[in-house]
């Protein structure tokens, strides 16, 4: 073989070697929830008794209902702060504090977990306290709106980014465009802006409802009693060993993204493909006639 | 300047970090007008422009529109309406929607909306294109919707960013005359900015060339090229020829310059003393080139020395429908000439290191003394 | 984009920008300096009074420093932290080691290609990070698919000899299960970064080297490594930082060898109940990532401008 080909074959192995790296764990967790034995890991036959046990396991229904609706109110807000931070950082570059404000934007990206949680809840308890001692009762109560706060602290330092990633591309001369016909702030935000970073938003969306839905530390961090979260519950578990359950629920979860992200690049692609045609028409057109 | 022009503008200066990017600008426009603002990039036209529309507060000075003094009014509530260089068209918007935008903002009926656009439709010749979205349009296509929309709300003022910017050579000759022609029709008063000058001459009733944030020169567009009055403008439009020279004779009638290899006889007079140094300017296409030296005596030529000079080709460039041929004159300096191939094969073709002699009538230069 | 200066227009501007900033002041700011007050208190109180009083008519300190001299004395705390260092860097590393030539070799496939092989690289981002760990956790125990693989082949001595793993056969738990953990986990946050900027690379660029006189190999190393270092920092960024304070990771694969930082964090918070400490430790990882981070801004900011 020549240098060309061994290069390609060098790629491609690499390539295979690196994506079944990445999926050899995903594929075992879907492979034995359907193990028929109690220790995961001798197969002993198939069967579905592990998804049937889920319809009963109070504890992970519960946490799985808590956390879908902190993940839903999670990534609502998040979208909010995220969008005003992004505007604030594209389009107002230089104001009082900026560089300030650009770093805790940038931060919660990459600071460990255990430092958000320990101080966002070690903050909330003294606010707690010192309501309790100024008004009787302690505000906030340690739960669903603490672990909101937490989540929502992280989810906005992400959907800045995404937003902030479409804005950048966005010809300002857009805005101007808008503002020169007659539109108010306020409208050129709604008319002209808004339907044009929609797709940053939706994904802005999806990307903090997922990171919500899989938090770990944090939830542990500024739970309180009764509100467990599912990974909550699943982590429990993990830590005491291996436990088929968690399988069940790792294959439903994969099924669903699987599912969610096929989809979604689907109707990507077909967006494209459709744009590509009107392209290709309008240029037919052109060549047929005068302009 | 009278005191009712439509547009006034006094004492415009912008500054960008203690720079003036606009410094010290005055000028009247009169309804119906079209306005052009030539320079090359930085000189200050597209900040002049942003401020008219709004996008940019003067440091300093007014901008008056038919009596209100538009100081301190967002964009949005300016009667003056423009069209980008990008057209900025709203990709998510279908092309009638572009186009009523504006109208809606207005809280126009909807009846009288489409009444409106399909006229502005018909006005740019797109008629049966409304639903269409503006990535299926063609760049041409996209420049008519964009001005289509900037005159839906028929403001007092429009506002052209290099309209023709964006569209290559073939398309742009075409437009030129078309869009001239629909702002014309309008009636609608108009200010433009462009670094082209062929754009600035065909459109434009007037013109103010700029540079460095200030205007240079303003006038008609044939006053601007036969007239400039310096040697910037005269360089910046197009083709010229300078030469450096000290009057020797002056007279109400004609004068004399001296430019060493070339001796012009100018057939006017200038306001200036004798042994002055002035510059020269003479445009290629005034000077014929020929074989044989131009005839005396005939009519308004004046005798030699005067008007003409010997030299050899040393280059040529050839256009199809003209030549432009560099002229080696005895001192070392190339005169340009330029030459419309008027007869197919013309049988006296002059080629590389012939000799030739470039003569021109009296009335061809100009005199700078700037 | 200036505008008028009318009173509702800075009215928006002062509400986009102040929302977001204060939320941050407050959710973000706060909370770090509660930690440093309470890390030199001795109760878990988070009022000011304890340290600062006024004691005959001067201002007194109440400081107490002995939590940070306990970490720079103690022994198993620095070690704590050194081997955190240490486990996040081979972590990096190793993502680099892998997921350069994976991104390379992805932003080189066909055009039409790469939007699915960027699908595949998402999808398990997208699916909980703790359940794929969790499935680690059954791979490598005894039996597991992937342990059985590594006795197969005998490289199970290799790590031994190498002191990854206390024994032959004892693949859980070890050195060698919580650095294939993280750089598994992390590995697609070095990819993404990678990619974006390999992919966005003009291929002319090698064209006009190879045009010059290079090979493909010294092309490679000063025209597109150079390029890429953007991504290279982003990435390496992303995976380093929040390695030192992992936390589920070490917990669920790393044993009694594999002390990092984010355990010590939280074992002293939820088993000891020592706030004072854990603040103190949570300051001095605070101190021990601040560089990086602020690196990690400098970065965010400096490609804002560049794409502006």
């Amino acid at each position: 073989m020549n240098a060309a080909a061994w290069n390609r074959a060098f790629a491609r192995a690499w390539l295979v070697l690196g994506y079944a790296f990445l999926y050899v764990p995903i594929v075992a967790l879907v492979v034995y929830s359907f193990n028929d034995s109690p220790v995961a890991n001798l197969w002993r036959g198939f069967t579905l008794k592990w998804y049937v046990a889920l319809a009963s396991d109070q504890e992970l229904l519960a946490g799985l209902a808590l956390s879908l609706q902190v993940a839903l109110s999670t990534a609502c807000a998040a979208i909010v702060l995220g969008t005003l931070a992004a505007f604030a950082m594209t389009r107002y570059r230089r104001f009082f504090g900026s560089t300030l404000f650009a770093g805790m934007i940038a931060a919660p990206l990459v600071m460990p977990e255990v430092i958000i949680g320990l101080s966002l809840l070690l903050m909330l308890v003294s606010l707690q306290r010192a309501t309790e001692a100024a008004f009787g009762f302690g505000f906030p109560e340690r739960g669903m709106l603490t672990i909101w706060l937490g989540h929502l602290l992280l989810g906005m330092a992400y959907a800045t980014v995404v937003v902030r990633a479409r804005l950048q591309t966005l010809n300002p001369q857009l805005e101007e465009a808008a503002m020169d016909l007659g539109a108010r702030p306020w409208q050129v935000f709604w008319l002209v802006t808004l339907p044009m970073i929609g797709q940053a938003l939706l994904s802005a969306f999806l990307l903090t409802f997922t990171l919500s839905l899989d938090d770990v530390v944090l939830s542990a961090f500024l739970s309180g009693p009764g509100a467990t979260t599912m990974p909550l519950v699943i982590f429990s578990r993990a830590r005491l060993g291996l436990n088929p359950s968690v399988n069940a629920v790792a294959t439903i979860i994969i099924a669903i993204v699987a599912v969610g992200v096929v989809v979604a690049s689907f109707i990507m692609a077909r967006g494209e493909r459709r744009r590509a045609e009107d392209i290709a028409a309008a240029n037919r057109a052109l060549t047929e006639s005068t302009p | 300047m009278s005191a009712e022009a439509f547009l006034q503008i006094r004492h415009l200066v912008k500054e960008f970090e203690g720079h003036p990017a606009v410094d010290n600008v005055s000028i009247d426009i009169a309804k119906g007008e079209v306005f052009a603002l030539l320079g090359s990039s930085g000189c200050g036209k597209t900040t002049l422009l942003r401020m008219l529309a709004g996008f940019e507060t003067p440091t300093s000075g007014s901008v008056v529109l038919d009596g209100r003094n538009l100081a301190g009014l967002p964009p949005y509530e300016r009667p003056m309406n423009m069209m980008f260089q990008s057209y900025a068209l709203f990709p998510h918007l279908t092309v009638a929607d572009n186009i009523a935008f504006g109208l809606r903002r207005d809280g126009m009926p909807a009846a009288e909306i489409g009444v409106r656009v399909e006229a502005m439709l018909k006005l740019v010749q797109l008629g049966g294109y409304a639903k269409r979205k503006p990535h299926q349009l063609s760049g041409g296509q996209q420049q008519r919707v964009a001005l289509a929309r900037s005159l839906a709300k028929k403001p007092q003022l429009l506002l052209l960013d290099e309209p023709l910017g964006a569209l290559d050579r073939k398309l742009r000759e075409e437009t030129q005359i078309e869009l001239a022609n629909i702002v014309h029709d309008v009636g609608v008063t108009c200010v433009m900015v462009t670094h082209d000058q062929e754009e600035a001459m065909t459109m434009a009733s007037r013109i103010a060339v700029m540079s460095a944030g200030r205007f240079l020169q303003v006038g008609a567009p044939a006053e601007i090229y036969e007239t400039p009055s310096s040697r910037f403008v005269a360089d910046f439009i197009g083709n010229v020829n300078l030469m450096e020279g000290s009057v020797v004779e002056d007279e109400a009638g004609h004068v004399v310059v001296d430019c060493g290899d070339c001796k012009h006889w100018i057939g006017h007079g200038i306001t200036g003393t004798l042994g002055m140094k002035v510059t020269v300017a003479l445009r290629p296409e005034k000077i014929r080139i020929g074989r044989e030296p131009p005839a005396d005596g005939s009519g308004a030529a004046p005798p030699a020395p005067f008007n003409r000079v010997r030299g050899k080709v040393k280059d040529l460039a050839y256009f199809g429908s003209f030549t432009v041929y560099h002229l080696l004159l005895a001192g070392g300096r190339v005169l340009k000439v330029s030459q419309s191939n008027s007869e197919r094969g013309g049988g006296t073709a002059l080629t590389w290191n012939d000799e030739a002699w470039a003569s021109w009538a009296p009335l061809s230069p100009v005199v700078l003394t700037q | 984009m200036k505008r008028p200066a009318g009173l509702a227009w800075l009215r928006g501007r002062s509400a986009v920008i102040g929302v977001p900033y204060a939320w941050l002041l407050v959710f973000f700011l706060l909370p770090f300096l509660v930690v440093a007050k309470i890390s030199v208190s001795e109760m878990e109180t988070t009022t000011i009074s304890d340290i600062v009083t006024w004691k005959d008519g001067a201002i007194a300190f109440n400081v107490k420093f002995g939590n940070y001299l306990l970490l720079l004395s103690d022994d198993l705390y620095f070690k704590t932290y050194v081997s955190s260092l240490k486990y996040a860097a081979v972590t990096t590393l190793l993502c680099l080691v892998i997921g350069y030539p994976f991104a390379y070799f992805m932003a080189r496939t066909r055009r039409t290609v790469q939007p699915a092989l960027l699908m595949l690289v998402m999808l398990p981002f997208w699916t909980s990070f703790l359940l794929r760990v969790y499935a680690w956790k059954a791979l490598l125990t005894e039996h597991g698919l992937i342990a059985d693989a590594i006795e197969a082949v005998g490289f199970d001595r290799l790590l031994a000899a190498a002191g990854l793993i206390p024994g032959p056969g004892q693949l859980m738990n070890t050195p060698f299960s919580l650095v294939l953990g993280m750089t598994y986990t992390y590995l697609p946050f070095m990819i993404l970064p990678l990619y974006s900027n390999l992919a966005k690379m003009d291929l002319r660029l090698l064209e006009a080297a190879s045009d010059l006189g290079a090979t493909a190999w010294t092309a490679f190393w000063t025209v597109t490594v150079p390029l890429s270092r953007a991504g290279i920092i982003a990435g390496t960024m992303l995976v380093f930082i929040p390695c030192v304070g992992e936390y589920v990771i070490p917990e669920l694969l790393g044993g009694p060898q594999t002390q990092m930082i984010g355990r010590t964090l939280w074992d002293e918070f939820f088993s000891n109940n020592d706030w004072p400490m854990a603040c103190s430790v949570a300051v001095a990882m605070i101190l021990l990532v601040i560089v990086p981070i602020a690196v990690f801004s400098r970065y965010q900011a400096e490609a804002t401008e560049r794409a502006t």
